[in-house]
């Protein structure tokens, strides 16, 4: 079974000719089949877990471990990372000019599976994905992210979810900037690949509105570069109702 | 009618659409057009139509002092039948019909070469095999004109492939009779230290197709002037280009389209990747629809693709209008760049950093490279590509 286990993880970023830390001992163990969301206020750092999982540039790893199965997540590049099978929807997607959606796919899942997926079965698997998250055939043909709506962008992370099949997903903030119609669309995407029990769910949010649609079983809040609290479904209840007031405080004062 | 669209990214891009009563394209050149190198003075290098090319890389191109040696470039014609393949002299008719020299780099090469290639199609003669002129540099100077005329209706695929190493000045002049169609590919596929420095003038003839794609890869300095007029209505350009600029060199594109005819198309596509340091690329795309060009329809277009820090574009587009009775005009101008961004994006789903930049440069080139219609110019322009690419990878 797999299992992305984050042991006391700190992370620095350059900002201003100043090295500032940002996570401050990260401990996690995310499993497969589970589905975590992880909130916070803005600029607990919460992204920043996002992203350095992934292995992003901006950020240095300065102490802890993370391990895929045992594997040591942090000497693999970028793309080892995501063949291992960790998978980041981004909260912003970048544009990539000159590169179409289907090519891109194509790419990306050839790299992804060790082979280049057969034409004929894939360019079906890629139309009923799209068909499911109300996403036009024409999109296909579009460059990537390039003139994208915001909903789009979000629905086109969330196609890649369900073609690549990771073991982990990383979803950092695919709730934000969408209306409820497409909340629900991209929800709908996100429950379709949990249901499989192959992956292991990091749900990044700020906001409870996300989790109405996919339901956690483990809550963790974010404060201050660190989990302040852990708990089941029931923590969510709690922060929709006293939001992030009490970690805030916390944090200040630590 | 007249729409601009500049969406600037990268280093420079400006762009203009005039409505003059004068012609600022003209009179930015700092003489007027002649085929005497005396009527030019030796540029300085704050001339508009020199500002961006270093002089000093001429190798005297500009100034004079460059004097053609006996093993300058080696040219061989090879033409299928029905084609007439001529070595003339200065004094022959057809030299200089298509334009004149706009700068003096262009006129010392009028004034200096000895003979002049002439490559004929005669009327009505309809090739299926691409004319091939192989201009392979041996080392020295040289200065050359070309001429090649396509009579009424005739059909025809030229190739011109620059290979080795020369300090190169020339014109080439492209004759389309009536309803002609010609397709010319340019490249300049030089070894690192050639200076190519050539204008292009085509003549289209009444209801004439021509099409040039110029394809520049190799050489210190590169520095082309492809030009149109018309001859009559009807006639259609198409300019393509692309470019993939290295760590020190400098690759000039300067076209212009004198829309002087009624009801005349073009259609200007021009692409580049520039990666290292001190790659320079520099287009500058002028379109003049002249008062009597009722009925034009012009389009044109500079893309650019920076893949590392250290290179610079300069794009300038210039649709000059003097009569709003036309079908249509624009132009474009966008220098993007290939970002760490991007590479992140990439390789998070899975993508090899080698195969990101792949897979965006050859999307960047694919559109254009399907226009060419020549399919091993297609196939070899690709694998150029990818050479290049593998240079900056490894």
């Amino acid at each position: 079974m797999a299992t992305l286990e984050i042991r006391d993880l700190h992370v620095t970023v350059e900002a201003d000719n100043a090295t500032k830390e940002i996570l401050k001992g990260v401990d996690l163990t995310v499993k497969q089949g589970e589905t975590h969301a992880i909130m916070g206020p803005n600029g607990s750092g919460k992204s920043t877990l996002a992203y350095s999982l992934a292995g992003h540039p901006k950020y240095t790893i300065t102490s802890g471990t993370v391990l895929l199965d045992g594997e040591d997540v942090l000497e693999m590049s970028v793309d080892e990372r995501a063949r291992a099978g960790l998978f980041l929807a981004m909260q912003y997607p970048v544009e990539v000019p000159g590169v179409s959606v289907s090519n891109f796919l194509r790419t990306s899942a050839t790299a992804v599976r060790g082979e280049a997926p057969k034409l004929r079965t894939w360019v079906k698997e890629v139309r009923e994905a799209m068909e499911r998250l109300n996403m036009d055939p024409s999109f296909a043909e579009r460059n990537v992210n390039e003139g994208f709506s915001g909903g789009e962008k979000k629905r086109h992370e969330i196609l890649q979810l369900e073609l690549l099949k990771p073991k982990v997903a990383i979803l950092d903030e695919t709730d934000s900037g969408l209306d409820v119609d497409a909340l629900r669309i991209v929800s709908e995407g996100v429950n379709r690949v949990r249901e499989t029990g192959e992956v292991g769910t990091l749900l990044i949010t700020h906001y409870t509105r996300i989790l109405r649609y996919i339901k956690p079983d483990h809550v963790h809040v974010f404060a201050d570069g660190r989990i302040a609290e852990s708990g089941g479904p029931e923590l969510a209840d709690k922060l929709e109702n006293e939001g992030y007031e009490a970690y805030v405080k916390g944090g200040a004062s630590a | 009618m007249a729409e601009a669209q500049n969406s600037p990214v990268g280093s420079t891009t400006a762009g203009a659409i005039a409505v003059a009563a004068e012609s600022t394209v003209a009179t930015r050149m700092s003489a007027p057009p002649s085929f005497a190198v005396t009527d030019f003075p030796v540029p300085h290098g704050r001339e508009e139509e020199w500002r961006f090319t270093p002089l000093e890389r001429l190798r005297g191109l500009h100034d004079g002092t460059a004097v053609a040696t006996g093993e300058g470039v080696k040219v061989d014609v090879e033409a299928p039948e029905g084609v007439t393949v001529e070595l003339v002299g200065r004094e022959d008719a057809r030299l200089g019909r298509a334009g004149t020299p706009v700068d003096r780099v262009a006129a010392q090469a009028y004034s200096a070469f000895e003979q002049a290639g002439v490559v004929t199609v005669p009327k009505e003669t309809v090739l299926t095999e691409p004319i091939r002129i192989a201009v392979h540099g041996e080392g020295g100077v040289a200065f050359g004109h070309q001429v090649i005329e396509l009579g009424a209706f005739a059909e025809a695929v030229v190739v011109i492939d620059h290979t080795g190493d020369a300090v190169l000045a020339a014109n080439v002049d492209y004759l389309l009779g009536d309803g002609a169609k010609l397709t010319v590919v340019s490249v300049q596929d030089w070894d690192d230290k050639a200076v190519h420095v050539a204008q292009h003038n085509a003549l289209i003839g009444r209801d004439a197709s021509f099409k040039s794609v110029v394809v520049t890869f190799g050489g210190d300095v590169v520095r082309l002037h492809p030009r149109v007029t018309y001859a009559g209505p009807g006639g259609e350009a198409e300019l393509l280009g692309v470019y993939f600029t290295d760590a020190g060199q400098h690759q000039e594109h300067r076209l212009l389209v004198d829309h002087n005819t009624p009801h005349c198309k073009s259609n200007v596509v021009y692409k580049g990747a520039l990666q290292g340091d001190d790659a320079h690329a520099v287009w500058i795309g002028d379109v003049l629809i002249e008062a009597k060009a009722e009925g034009t329809d012009t389009y044109e277009m500079n893309r650019n693709l920076v893949l590392t820090d250290g290179a610079r574009v300069d794009s300038v587009p210039n649709l000059e209008i003097e009569t709003g009775e036309i079908v249509g005009a624009g132009h474009a101008s966008a220098t993007g760049r290939f970002d760490d961004e991007q590479l992140f994006y990439l390789m998070a789903r899975g993508i090899p950093e080698h195969d990101a930049r792949r897979l965006v440069v050859r999307g960047f080139f694919a559109e254009l490279v399907q226009q060419i219609g020549v399919p091993d110019i297609e196939e070899r322009l690709i694998a150029r590509i990818e050479e290049e690419l593998e240079a900056s990878v490894a």
